[in-house]
């Protein structure tokens, strides 16, 4: 028995220092795979989900930082948010909705948020385009913030070049694009 | 859980006193079982990868201040809907349809083209992988050769624009040609109609071309 207990405690060691614990999304995307080796840093993250349809979801790491910046977006659209539901958005993983909703859904029980946000997401168009004040709200919360797009690979290139332009108009010109690792076969295929 | 068996049989003095200790692990292992299912579905093994691009800026630029490209240095990627992907080299020819180049994202589609065209700088990349697994050259100097091999100014110049009904993936397989065919110049562009035009006229085979009034064109 001695041995087997060995054994587990070595896996579950393994486990516990290579791996990272799964974020919740709204939704699924299946990322696009790359040849590019660069991993993507441990903190000071802007994750941008983009769903096939081109909904935007936006996730940020410190939680501090997501308080401030719902705090001021609130003051810019004359919305004073109380501390009990500072205390609730800082909880959330993936946030993404227009900012007029968010009071009504920092209300909902965490069940049903789910399902709201699923079909919410951040108005990013040329009448309404929330992402750009998100974003650079959160720059000037944290200057070392990096951008990270991390969209589903059947997104209409129409959608990408939305959010794109929105990053360029705010002078956002450095970012990442999320994808996964082509595993060796797929690369060596193609080569030959 | 755990037993102390003491052998009382030859307790004669001055010898020790066998003790064996059996400490029953099967609760342990139940846990650690437990353990290791919970980390295998919660959590992710591999930590995604990254590209990092850097767009231009929006602001305007004047015509003094663009950086011109060589006609002959100049390759146009346009990427079309399902999958499809075109080509040309330097300024297109809009009465000849067949300047416009299809083809593949495999690797003896866009990637030869590029290869052929970049294929001093590839050839050095090449070279210069080797003499670092020959030579164990450090990482900072192996980066540094690698920048002062891209700057070469024979390299092409790339142009990728994206048509609206072609997705994300086509854009990071295009991004990621470049970067398989070491190919340190290239801009991510919007698409203009002359493009659309020309996509349009390969599809039908030069029916545009046709009515094209070439009395305007002088």
């Amino acid at each position: 028995m001695t041995a087997m207990s060995d054994v587990t405690v070595l896996l579950l060691t393994f486990f516990m220092l290579t791996s990272t614990f799964v974020q919740k999304e709204p939704v699924k995307v299946s990322i696009p795979s790359s040849v590019s080796e660069i991993k993507i840093p441990e903190s000071n993250i802007m994750q941008i989900l983009v769903d096939p349809k081109g909904k935007v979801f936006l996730s940020l790491d410190k939680q501090q930082d997501k308080v401030e910046v719902l705090r001021q977006m609130g003051e810019k659209n004359g919305i004073t948010f109380t501390e009990d539901e500072l205390n609730k958005f800082k909880l959330l993983p993936t946030f993404g909705l227009p900012i007029g909703n968010m009071k009504a859904f920092l209300a909902l029980p965490e069940e049903e948020q789910d399902a709201v946000l699923v079909s919410a997401g951040v108005p990013c168009d040329s009448t309404n385009n929330e992402l750009k004040d998100w974003v650079q709200l959160a720059r000037l919360q944290n200057n070392d913030l990096r951008i990270a797009i991390k969209a589903d690979q059947f997104t209409p290139y129409l959608q990408i070049k939305n959010i794109m332009k929105s990053l360029q108009d705010i002078r956002e010109n450095r970012y990442n694009l999320i994808t996964s690792l082509k595993t060796v076969s797929d690369a060596e295929t193609n080569k030959k | 859980m755990a037993e102390i068996q003491q052998n009382e049989k030859g307790g004669k003095k001055g010898k020790t006193k066998k003790l064996s200790i059996h400490i029953d692990f099967t609760p342990m292992v139940d846990m650690n079982m437990l353990l290791i299912t919970f980390f295998m579905l919660c959590t992710s093994l591999n930590k995604p990868q990254t590209m990092e691009i850097s767009m231009p800026t929006s602001d305007t630029v004047t015509e003094e201040e663009q950086n011109k490209v060589k006609a002959s240095k100049a390759i146009t990627i346009l990427l079309g809907p399902e999958d499809k992907i075109y080509y040309y080299f330097g300024i297109p020819d809009y009465n000849n349809y067949n300047s416009l180049h299809l083809t593949t994202y495999a690797a003896d589609g866009l990637r030869s083209v590029l290869l052929q065209r970049n294929a001093e700088v590839v050839t050095k990349v090449e070279e210069l992988k080797q003499k670092k697994l020959a030579e164990n050259m450090s990482e900072e100097e192996f980066t540094k050769q690698m920048t002062e091999i891209k700057k070469s100014k024979t390299s092409p110049v790339i142009m990728i624009k994206a048509t609206d009904d072609s997705n994300y993936k086509n854009l990071i397989d295009a991004l990621d040609e470049m970067h398989i065919c070491s190919i340190s110049q290239y801009a991510i562009v919007d698409i203009e109609e002359s493009d659309k035009f020309l996509i349009k006229n390969h599809e039908t085979a030069g029916e545009l071309t046709k009515n094209i009034d070439n009395s305007k064109i002088k």
